[in-house]
Formats: structure tokens, sequence, C-alpha cells
């Protein structure tokens, strides 16, 4: 219906000869069908905040290091100004005899407070981190269910102790190896979406070319093709994943690497259904006829047009990319040990059902990650649904 | 009291914060028997008006209006269960477009026998004995052994056939068509056009009868009501419409025909693409080895000669090869027979080696929404073809060269930053053309370039592409169904049947003093819309 609508002219502006709009003054100003796009995404009020709250905590995730981290962001040695969160200074520096430097060592830590002073992250660990003055066996208790006495059992100088602060207390307790859930956790998801969007950007391009070429080409090139992707969706991925991973030592690249062997065929399909409708078009054919080249008419004509259908898949992409690799950590084939991840952290949780602040961190922050992701991907997919009328 | 009243009637579609009106205070009244027409051109909100009859509008629609009274009930309260039961049943309804109006996994019997089963109850056996009849009603001819057909199995104008069937299948009191005859072929529109005319007579229904072409409203309705722009500007009794028109749209409507005549061919004018014996063969392949048992012989064997500053007009209908012969022209796809462009011989040439060439060959589409990249600008569209021919040339000197070339086809020059959608078909099909001219052609190849366009923005395109011919002496091959527009613009004409030339000669001997029955069944189905004998045009 609303393309005879449309065919017949009714969301078509006349423009008059002789009078029209001035040219756009930026050069790359949204196309009004962009522009409807970006109004339907913003309707969806759901999508539209899942999508920002999403956005802002990933690139506060991003700086990390200078919110939760086991090292002092800045601070002032003998009238020397020193950024440790830059710089790695051998402890030799401060008297002692290691190659680098434990701040939280209470010998290290009065050597610099008496010549200078320094000035803490708001959460004092890092993902690897073990709490030394540990209020009670591994793991421990979220702080806020504990007294302060038995916060601060552990310190030197007890409930009076200098570091007995908010910020070296475990707002989430720690794990079954006395490291902050809080800083795990944060370290955690950035290091899942990273992986989950550099999978996601690397299988989609792989993806986007082989879906063009057969698309474009089609006959025995698409043919071919095809039977050698079916070929390669019967291997077992899974398997093959834990075969590699017990022989090779499982690290970030080459887990990526390994997954992308798998996720790029999921957008194949389509991207050769795009291009398989879209080369019969007459714009097609008038490209040719003017002369135009196979590369410049698959670049130029055909792949801005598969990009919507395309786009519109990615964030379900990004969610299989995460959940990948979340659970390849939870069976323990994932990412090098004490890395921070939320598969490890879920791992951990059936493990210690006594702590059960340790599954149900790592059960929300999945769930919270994830049902952005949907809510902000579907309100892109009807953003791009040319059907869909706003109310 | 007339059958159907329709008041004051006004359609708005909203779009995020877009309202956008598509009729206004419409006002008509249709008595029993009658035939009123609705004529406008495309965007005057005539198909949203009959639509809203049925209330089938799209969600996006909404009526803040108006009455709709169809025998004393008024539709626009009606409840959707008493909505149903209008539909169908007294009123039906046949589109424009009978490739897409019929479901293509169901049969023709289980179609057209779903709104009998449905309105009347009619069992399994009375329905197909009622089906039949229908069938053999509306001419479908071996109807029993169509029962089982699937839409893809039939052509174009049997398929609207069977869609009138549907509309039929009720005995409705009122009949809505909506352009039922603007997809099909000359030949093919008289005979629907003669059916319908027929049925109304045997059932006495009346009709709504939508279209665009001022030709059939003088022989299919009583009164006409003239739209443009959502509103109606005149109604009144056909024959004192035409005779003495008041409105100025009304007017304009009348005058919008390609008119002129080209001057005689010159067969003195030096030959720019010529070919012998031209064929393209498509192999039919059967069997475990495809083995090529047969051929669709598209073209076969024709011979053609453009000369310089001439037009060769190819006509026929469609699936006579008309298009396919253009583009064995154009070395777009492929074919047997020598193929001669500006003295050399180009049949054997790759299509790298066919890439220096393209820039004098150039062609314009038949359908301007789908000839135009929608995701590109109107400068990019344009300057595509002198990045590829001239990638020497600076942006500003490309710049300067599309503007001039808009310029030429008056356009203007500052729409180039804008993108295809929001122009309306005219316009496009001038970017179309700009897209070719651009270039500086010898030769160019217009396959059905106003087909898809309304009678008055013909007329203007015709006017455009005779002018571009003179000053710049081009070779025209023009491809189109549309008789009247080929006599405006060609000097010679070839007529295709099934692959083959069926009569060739100069356009105004071929008008004039047609030789073969084809010929003249095609003329006389274009300019009195009359059908010919039977066995001589497709059906």
């Amino acid at each position: 219906m609303d393309q005879i609508l449309e065919k017949r002219g009714f969301e078509t502006i006349e423009p008059v000869a002789g009078q029209t709009q001035p040219p756009p003054a930026r050069r790359f100003a949204l196309s009004p069908i962009n522009r409807r796009r970006l109004d339907n995404f913003k309707a969806n009020r759901r999508g539209y905040y899942s999508f920002w709250i999403f956005v802002i905590l990933f690139v506060i995730s991003l700086f990390a290091e200078l919110i939760v981290n086991d090292r002092p962001i800045v601070m002032s040695y003998k009238g020397e100004t020193l950024w440790p969160i830059f710089h790695d200074y051998p402890e030799a520096k401060f008297g002692g005899f290691l190659a680098t430097t434990d701040y939280r060592d209470s010998f290290v830590e009065d050597e610099i407070l008496s010549h200078g002073w320094m000035v803490w992250p708001p959460i004092r660990y890092s993902y690897r981190t073990v709490n030394n003055e540990i209020p009670e066996p591994a793991p421990a208790h979220p702080w806020w269910m504990l007294t302060k006495e038995q916060r601060c059992a552990h310190y030197p100088n007890g409930v009076n102790d200098r570091n007995c602060t908010l910020g070296n207390w475990n707002w989430l307790g720690t794990d079954d190896q006395g490291r902050d859930v809080v800083a795990r956790l944060v370290y955690g998801f950035r290091i899942s979406v990273e992986f989950g969007l550099i999978l996601t950007i690397v299988s989609s391009i792989i993806g986007i070319l082989a879906g063009a070429v057969q698309g474009y080409f089609g006959g025995w090139t698409d043919l071919s093709f095809q039977r050698l992707i079916e070929i390669w969706n019967a291997i077992p991925g899974l398997y093959l994943l834990l075969i590699i991973s017990s022989v090779l030592v499982p690290s970030f690249w080459l887990l990526l690497g390994l997954l992308t062997l798998f996720s790029w065929p999921a957008l194949v399909p389509l991207v050769r259904a795009e291009f398989l409708r879209g080369r019969n078009f007459e714009y097609i054919t008038a490209a040719r006829a003017l002369g135009v080249g196979n590369t410049t008419i698959i670049w130029r004509h055909l792949l801005p047009n598969a990009m919507v259908a395309t786009f519109t898949f990615l964030p379900f992409i990004l969610i299989g990319s995460i959940t990948g690799l979340t659970s390849l950590d939870f069976l323990g084939f994932g990412l090098p040990p004490g890395s921070p991840s939320l598969g490890e952290m879920l791992a951990q949780g059936k493990d210690n059902i006594h702590a059960p602040w340790l599954g149900l961190t790592g059960f929300f922050v999945m769930a919270i990650m994830l049902s952005l992701v949907i809510f902000a991907g579907e309100a892109a997919r009807d953003a791009f649904d040319p059907r869909k009328t706003l109310r | 009291m007339a059958l159907l009243t329709v008041r004051n009637l006004c359609i708005r579609f909203r779009q995020g914060g877009n309202v956008t009106v598509a009729a206004e205070g419409v006002s008509f009244d249709i008595e029993r028997g009658e035939t009123v027409a609705l004529v406008g051109e495309s965007g005057s909100g005539k198909s949203v008006t009959a639509l809203s009859v049925m209330r089938l509008l799209p969600t996006s629609a909404e009526i803040p209006e108006g009455q709709i009274i169809f025998n004393g009930k008024d539709l626009l309260k009606a409840k959707n269960r008493e909505l149903r039961e209008v539909r169908g049943n007294d009123i039906g309804i046949v589109f424009q477009e009978p490739m897409t109006s019929l479901n293509p996994l169901h049969t023709i019997e289980r179609q057209v026998s779903e709104t009998l089963k449905l309105h009347r109850g009619l069992g399994d056996r009375a329905a197909r004995t009622r089906t039949l009849e229908l069938l053999q009603k509306v001419g479908i001819r071996e109807a029993e052994s169509r029962l089982s057909a699937y839409p893809h199995q039939l052509s174009g104008g049997q398929r609207q056939r069977v869609m009138i069937a549907m509309a039929l299948a009720n005995e409705p009191d009122l009949f809505i068509a909506d352009e039922p005859t603007t997809a099909l072929d000359v030949t093919v529109q008289a005979q629907i056009l003669k059916l319908l005319r027929e049925l109304q007579d045997e059932t006495g229904m009346a009709m709504l009868f939508i279209t665009h072409d001022l030709g059939i409203v003088r022989r299919m309705a009583k009164r006409v009501c003239v739209m443009t722009k959502g509103r109606i500007v005149e109604q009144g009794a056909t024959e004192s419409i035409f005779k003495a028109p008041q409105h100025p749209y009304t007017r304009h409507l009348l005058a919008a025909e390609p008119k002129g005549m080209p001057p005689q061919s010159d067969a003195k004018a030096p030959i720019i693409m010529a070919a012998d014996d031209l064929r393209v063969w498509f192999p039919i392949k059967r069997g475990f080895l495809r083995r090529t048992v047969d051929h669709v012989k598209a073209v076969d064997g024709i011979d053609v000669t453009v000369r310089r500053g001439q037009t060769l007009g190819v006509v026929g209908e469609s699936g006579s090869g008309k298009t396919t012969l253009g583009l064995a022209l154009m070395r777009l796809i492929s074919s047997q027979g020598r193929i001669v462009f500006l003295g050399d011989a180009i049949d054997g040439r790759s299509f790298t080696e066919m890439r220096p060439l393209r820039n004098d060959m150039q062609i314009v589409f038949q359908d301007p929404y789908g000839s135009l990249s929608p995701r590109m600008s109107v400068g990019d569209i344009v300057g595509e073809g002198l990045r590829v021919h001239f990638p020497k040339l600076s942006a500003a000197e490309r710049d300067r060269k599309v503007a001039q070339a808009l310029d030429e086809v008056r356009l203007d020059p500052a729409t180039r930053h804008r993108y295809p959608h929001e122009f309306s078909g005219g316009q496009r099909q001038r970017i179309a053309v700009a897209r070719a001219m651009v270039l500086e052609p010898k030769f160019v190849m217009l396959d059905e370039p106003t087909s898809a366009l309304d009678m008055s923005v013909q007329a203007e395109v015709v006017d455009l592409l005779r002018d571009l011919q003179r000053r710049h002496d081009l070779a025209y091959l023009f491809i189109s169904h549309d008789l009247k527009v080929v006599r405006a613009l060609a000097n010679d004409i070839i007529v295709m049947r099934a692959g083959k030339v069926v009569e060739k000669g100069p356009a105004a001997k071929v008008f004039d003093t047609p030789e073969s029955d084809y010929t003249k069944a095609l003329i006389a189905a274009a300019f009195q819309i009359a059908t010919a004998p039977e066995g001589v045009v497709a059906e």
C-alpha cells in the first residue's frame, strides 16, 4: 500500500523549476529518508534510552583505569608529579627493590605520603588485585552486610586505620580468590563489549564481501560459494573451539579469530539476497550502459541498499558474539586465567552457591547488557522499516 | 436516492509530524446502473478516494470529516463486521496491477470461489459451478481447464479478467475499477473495456471508473469528475465537459496529448547504428544433462538501421521482444548477427572493449522510479558517466557540465544536491534524460520513456526529446507500445510481434495505410479503443 501511495506521489515534494531551495549548507546533511529513520528511532523511547545508556556505560568502561584501579591516578613524590596509571615506576624509586610498585603496600604508601601526596581512584582495586586485608575467608560479603569492626578487622590499626575507607571496601564482595567483584565486573563488561564489537565488525565485513560477490555475480560463483558455506556450517564450531583451545593457549585475539571463522556466514544470505534482488534494478542496467565497472557498481550502487538490511542485523550479531565469549569463559575454555570475564564470574557463582552475590552480579550484568542491546536493536530495526508509521 | 453519496470527504496522511492532505471536500453521487469516471493525474487523490469507499486505507490515513453513504448506510460509521458484509458482496473492486493482485500460491478456482463461500455460504460443488460460470462470463477460454491454473500461468489480460470475475462474483451493486487497464497492452485494454461495458449492460451495476486516460473516459462514462490536488474541480456530463471544459485544469488535461509529427524520413542521412539478421535466442534446457532442446526466440532475425537525426520507432505488444532488441543493439545482452555502430563492427567486443564506446550510446528507461539509484544525489547520478569516461575532469568542471545538462532538460541546476525521491515522475524522467545527454551521445535508446508518466507530462517529455534531437542531431531508437507517442516522434517504424518484424516502413505510411492485420489492430486499439477480430492479437 505504502509503495502504491509513494508511487502516486503522496510523499514526493514537487519542486517548481526556478524556485527551489538552496543546496544544503552542510555537506553531510541527513537525507530526508535518514531523517525519518532517526525520528522513528527516537520515537521508540525504550530503544532510544537503552541505546544511550549502553553507549554511556561502554564509554565509562573505556576509562575504567581512572575509576577502578589499584594504583593512584596522580601523586607527588619528593616534589615530582608522577602518573602511575600511565607509567610503571620501579619500586626502587620509592626505596624498595621490586620491578613494579604495589602502591597498596603500606610500606610504599607510608613512604610516598611522608614525601608528598596521592590521589586514588574511587575504587582501589584492579581486576586481578587480591584484597590482603580481606575481612573474612574468600569469598567475602559485600561491605554493607558487615559491621565497621568486621570490615576493618584485618587492618593494622583496626577501625582507625587510614586505609579502612570506602575505596578499599568491596561493594559487591570478593570472589573466591579474594578479588574485588566490582573491579572484575567493570573490566569484564569492557572486554565483553570490545570483543563483541570487534567480532561483529570483522565478521560483518567478511560476510558482506562474500554475500556481495555471490549475489552480484550469481551463477556458478554463487552456487559453489553456497555449497562451500553449507559444508562450513556443518563443522561443529563449539567442539572445534574446545579442541583448539586445549592445544593452543587461548588469548583474546586467538578467540576472536576462532569465533570469526564461524560467525561470518550469518550475514551472507541476507546480503546475497539483497544483491540478487538489486542487480536486476534498472539503475544497475543504466550504470552498466554508462560503462561503469563491476567494483564501482557493487560499491556505489548496490552496497548502500544492502546496508539497511545488514545494519538492522548488527545488534543481534553483537549479542551473539558477547554470549559466545561468555559461554566459552563459563566452560573454562575462554580467556586466559586471571582475565576479567563475566563468564568466569558466572562459573564462580555456580561453584559458590553460599555466596549469592557472585552469581547474582554476573546474572544481572549479563541480563541488563543484553537487554539494552536488544532494545536498541529493536528500535533500529523498526526505524529502518519503511512500512512503520508514526502514531 | 443515489446508490453512493460521498459528501465533503477529507482524507489525511500522517507521517511523523507531517500531515499530507490527500483529499479535501470531495463530493459526488453515483446512481444505480450509472458509470462515473474519476479522472486525474497521479497524486491527485483519486485512488485514495476510491479506497476510502471500501474503508481500505492504510493505518496512517485518517478521515476527519465527511460522509460516505452507500445504500442509505454511512460506511464511515459502520463497524468492521458490517463493512466485511459490504466488501466483496455489495461493492467489488479491481486494482491496477494484475500481476500482484492475485495470490501467486492459490489456484484461480480457490481465489474466485473464496468470496462465494464467504458471502453466500456456497458448498464446494456449487461454488465450483458458479466460478466456472463467472470465468466463462468474463471471456476466459477453456475455463474448465483454467480452474486449476495458478496466476503465473495466465497472461496479464487474463489475470485482469480473473480479477473482474472475483469482483463480480456476488453481483455487486457498485463496481470500482481502479485504473484496470493501465498496466495492459492497448489491444488487451480495448478487450477489457468492452467486457466491462457488456457486463454492466447485463447486470445493471453502477461503476466508479478511475483513470488518467481521457480517451477511455469518453468511451466508458456518462458523468465525469475531474480531480486535482485532492479536490474535485469540475464534474458533469462527459459530453459537455469534453465540449466545453470550464476549469483551467480540465482544459490543460484535454490539451495534453503528444502532438506534432516528425518530418519525413531522410534516407540520405548517415547511418549511426545498423544490425543485420540480429538474433537473441534464449536456450530452453531440459533433462539431467541440461541439454538444449529448444530456444525462446526473443529477437529472431531483425534488420535495423538508425540514421543521424532520425528516430526509429519500435512498436509491439509486451513480450514481442522490443526491449530485448534494444539491449542487444547496446550490447548489454549477448546476441548473434552483425552490429555496426559508427562504422565499427561491435558484435564481437567484450564488455571492457565496449566501454570506450559507451559514451556515444545511451539508454533512457521506462520506469523513472527504478532507473535512478535512490541513495545517490541527482548530481552524482548525472555525473557518474563523466567520472567513467572523463576521469581527468576536475570536480568543478564536472559540476558545471552536470548543471548544464540539467539546464538543458529544463530542470533547475540547483536541484542537483537533492535525492530522486523528492522529484515527481516527470522530473525524474528528465533526470534520466540528463544522465544520458551529459555525455553528448550520438545514439540514444529510449525504452518506453513515457509509459509510466501522466498524459500531460508525456507530452512535455516528448517535446523535450524532440527538441534535444534537433539540437544535437541525435539518433533515437524509440521503443513503445503507445502508438500516439510513437506517431509524434518516429520517422520510421518497425512493428514487432513474437521476435519478428511484421511491418516496417516510413511512419506516415504505416499509420495511414497499414498492411498487416496486426498493425491495423494495434492502430485501432490505440486510437479508437476498438477491439480486433479474434485471433489477430493476444488475449
